[in-house]
């Protein structure tokens, strides 16, 4: 369309694609794009169900048993063995209209193993460790990412085609593969050392989106407005080439967290990942495995807790991604529309000043 | 083309070599052989490491070792393999992976060729019912794939999936609130999948209830479950509903010869049916029974499937001649099937099975005497759990991805201007729209293919297969340099070819792409 800022409906003999439009204009109407993307996110019911119960989840695993040094409100810790009490089974039990006996939390929430050790307490370390690791791979994974991919997409020539033949190195084994070789020795050093080793590793996929996002980028007007103002390539790179990949980078570094919890889980699991005496969700499951037919809360637990980081880390991921698509539009209800249909035919009467009504809305 | 092929394939070469190296120098810093030692309390602990030092010639630089491994792994190039030993039994690598491999290829093989069958199937349904909430709930149940630890599936699944259905194998008695579920859900899912307007929608909801009731109803009437089988009815009955469905999809109804030629290959196949048990006796009986003969049996069906369409004549042969030779497909399939299954009471009543056929441990039972339906039944009760929990992997990707692609292509200029011609919906889908959809999917699947192998490590271990990701996790974590060396050669190869194929397919495929040799 010629005049995209004054549909006239000609186009579309129904006016439907007018009145989406008309609603999409003023949804977005006089904000900048940061607000644009923020207003879109906050819509996503997933991404924002997501971001409460990580929210939740983080602050629950912080607080409850105390981290960095700060005693938490639990009145167990990880280690201390205990007394058995009741054969360990969890003191937790849903109010009487769920089917339970009667709301109660207890001392014990989600029971203890065999050697009396509080089962909330470690489940909250182990989702600590979790988290931990999770944010430190996703921040170093995104900024290798970054700059491997920026600098391949933006110099071209011999520098891209020795990155990314680098990068196809890391694409050749599965992550775990090189994951479970590395996590082998710097999982005994420590889970800041896992994290890190596994970061080194998996920002192979972003690499590869922002070169290409760059391929296309630096080939654009404003670029060589800044060359021309004299602006070094780090400048461009920095000031005028990564905000404009932004959406990629945040969207992608966030699908790159949830599958960096699963992996450490998995390593851990496999016995290549935290060592004890950390605890991680990973390690607490293989653990407990053969436990799995007389304790099976031992089991529960830890799973459905990296489930739900994983999942609410995807959702938030998802909820991104439709924020920064600008092809992205919201499908109007039935109502909505009517009501725009409504506002452009007043609009379009006043404008006619006292022609009859023809939309026949 | 050619030109371009050979690079490729020399580059590719190149990067194996020089990942093995980077991971050679890797491994080598991750394992300590000297671990046990140092933490022993040996009296000639001095000794003992210097001993070992010795074996494995930790004193070299680990440049020479990488070298003299290599001129060893290159001597497979030519049939003299030397992949060195696991220093701990002395047994050659070369040995401990002959069965490895096959187990996992057959593993990740059948992942593959499910998760691809039902993630396309499922993602395209999703993208032509956009905005439903069919789309919605399939939307979900990958994010919820997703985000699932394998390992904790895995165990769950060993749980409550194999020890309950073998518990309900004992008596099988299928309760009441379970065909109604099954029924609620199963009309559900057809009723979303189909869509249309409220009245079609309740229509299908009821009719595919209905008919998964009844069957329910039925299996549990004839004790379906302790002696299963399909029968000449169901067999004819449902070989004539493949040949509409086929057709269907593949030519259009309308067209009467593809129709005829595959009701023609449905008949002949129920015909089959008496036969075919003798065939397969008297293959058991001469020796020949085994996977050869079912191949070949297989190819020979599509083959006289197709001669059956193009004698069908008219102005399109071609066509019927495909219909029919796809229709032949699911016909010789259930034939196979059935006859499998009915060695399913003699399976079940083995003494090596001891009344538990869902295997939760290894890949095949050990000690097991039975003729090739016997073995086969066994290796499909072993695959089952581990495919099952490698498919929940990889499903969701494949969905997700056919999804959007097909999203974008049906909204391309093409599919319009196919629409405007008048062209009927099926084959605006089907022709114009699957094919195009299906195209970005060839660059997904050797990618997949490296996931598999890397779920394959967890579910080997979970499962107890002595596949080459059990291996691989056994010798890492026995400080065994050259055995996960093997596993990761072969893992790397196995990518490279992929990758390497997927690149030729596509080039192929895509008539847009030119190669520049």
């Amino acid at each position: 369309m010629s005049t995209p800022l004054e549909p006239t409906g000609h186009l579309d003999p129904l006016g439907n694609e007018t009145v989406e439009n008309a609603i999409e204009l003023k949804d977005v109407e006089g904000l900048s794009q940061g607000q644009i993307v923020r207003r879109r996110f906050f819509r996503h019911r997933g991404a924002l169900g997501g971001l409460l119960t990580l929210l939740l989840v983080a602050v629950l695993a912080y607080t409850s048993i105390g981290a960095f040094g700060i005693p938490g409100w639990w009145k167990f810790d990880s280690v201390t063995p205990g007394d058995v009490v009741n054969g360990g089974s969890p003191t937790l039990s849903l109010p009487s209209w769920l089917g339970g006996s009667g709301f109660a939390i207890g001392d014990h929430p989600f029971g203890q193993d065999e050697i009396g050790r509080d089962i909330f307490a470690r489940t909250m370390k182990g989702t600590q460790t979790s988290l931990n690791v999770m944010i430190i791979i996703s921040l170093l994974a995104a900024v290798i990412g970054m700059t491997i991919g920026a600098v391949a997409g933006y110099f071209r020539g011999g520098l891209d085609e020795f990155l990314m033949r680098f990068t196809d190195l890391f694409i050749t084994f599965p992550v775990i593969v090189i994951g479970a070789v590395l996590g082998n020795f710097a999982g005994s050093a420590g889970a800041v050392w896992l994290a890190v080793a596994l970061g080194a590793i998996t920002w192979t996929t972003l690499a590869r989106l922002v070169r290409g996002e760059f391929l296309t980028l630096r080939e654009r007007e404003f670029v060589d407005a800044a060359k021309v103002a004299g602006a070094s390539s780090f400048r461009i790179i920095r000031k005028h080439l990564i905000p404009n990949a932004m959406g990629v980078i945040i969207v992608n570094t966030t699908l790159l967290a949830s599958q960096a919890v699963l992996l450490e889980t998995a390593l851990s699991y496999l016995g290549f990942g935290i060592k004890s005496p950390d605890v991680s969700l990973g390690t607490m499951i293989s653990e407990y495995q053969s436990a799995f037919s007389t304790r099976p809360w031992l089991f529960w637990w830890p799973g459905l807790f990296i489930v739900m980081i994983a999942l609410s880390v995807n959702f938030i991921g998802d909820g991104l991604r439709d924020a920064f698509d600008p092809r992205q539009k919201r499908i109007p209800s039935g109502r909505k529309m009517a009501q725009a249909a409504a506002r452009q035919s007043m609009a379009a009467d006043a404008r006619a000043r006292g022609s009859s009504d023809e939309d026949g809305q | 083309m050619v030109i371009f092929f050979i690079k490729r394939l020399l580059m590719s070469m190149i990067v194996v070599l020089i990942s093995t190296l980077v991971m050679y120098v890797l491994v080598d810093i991750s394992i300590d052989p000297l671990a046990d030692l140092r933490v022993g309390n040996a009296f000639n602990k001095q000794e003992l490491i210097s001993q070992r030092i010795q074996l494995l010639r930790l004193d070299e630089p680990v440049l020479t070792r990488y070298f003299s491994w290599l001129r060893g792994a290159s001597g497979c190039l030519y049939g003299n393999c030397n992949l060195n030993e696991n220093w701990l039994t002395h047994q050659q690598v070369t040995d401990l992976l002959k069965g490895a491999v096959i187990t996992t290829i057959e593993l990740v093989g059948a992942a593959t060729v499910l998760a691809i069958l039902l993630g396309v199937v499922v993602g395209i349904v999703s993208a032509l019912r956009q905005y439903s909430g069919f789309d919605y709930s399939i939307t979900f149940v990958s994010f919820l794939l997703y985000s699932l630890p394998v390992f904790w599936v895995a165990v769950l699944a060993k749980v409550f999936l194999a020890i309950n259905f073998n518990n309900f194998l004992l008596d099988p008695d299928i309760p009441t609130w379970v065909i109604l579920i099954a029924a609620l859900l199963c009309g559900l899912v057809v009723s979303a999948a189909v869509g249309g307007s409220r009245q079609h929608r309740l229509r299908n909801f009821a009719i595919a209830g209905a008919i998964t009731a009844v069957v329910l109803i039925y299996m549990d009437l004839t004790d379906w479950f302790s002696d299963p089988g399909i029968g000449i009815v169901v067999l004819t009955a449902s070989s004539i509903g493949w040949a509409f469905v086929v057709t269907g999809l593949s030519t259009g109804l309308r067209s009467k010869r593809a129709l005829y030629s595959s009701l023609t290959v449905a008949g002949v196949g129920a015909a089959l049916y008496l036969p075919m048990l003798y065939v397969w006796a008297y293959a058991r009986d001469a020796g020949i029974l085994g996977w050869p003969l079912v191949v070949v049996l297989f190819l020979s069906a599509l083959a006289v499937s197709a001669g059956i369409g193009y004698a069908w004549g008219g102005p399109d042969r071609s066509r019927s001649a495909r219909t029919a030779a796809l229709t032949a497909v699911p016909v010789s399939l259930m034939l196979f099937v059935d006859r499998l299954m009915q060695s399913w009471p003699a399976y079940y009543d083995n003494g090596s099975i001891k009344g538990r056929p869902i295997a939760t441990l290894g890949s095949a039972t050990p000690n097991l005497d039975g003729d090739f339906w016997i073995q086969t039944l066994d290796t499909f009760t072993h695959l089952l759990l581990p495919t099952a929990t490698l498919v929940l992997i990889s499903f969701a990707s494949y969905t997700r991805y056919t999804r959007a692609s097909m999203l974008e292509v049906m909204n391309q200029d093409y599919i319009r201007t196919a629409r405007s011609k008048g062209l009927t919906e099926r084959t605006v889908i089907m022709r114009h729209a699957f094919r195009n959809a299906l195209l970005p999917l060839a660059s997904i699947v050797p990618i997949d293919i490296v996931t598999l192998l890397g779920g394959a490590v967890i579910t080997e271990t979970v499962f107890g297969w002595f596949g080459m990701g059990r291996l691989f996790v056994v010798s890492l974590a026995d400080n065994q340099q050259y055995p996960v060396m093997a596993y990761i050669t072969i893992v790397g190869i196995l990518a490279v070819v992929a990758n390497l194929l997927a690149d030729l397919i596509y080039a192929v495929l895509d008539p847009r792409i030119r190669v520049a040799a």
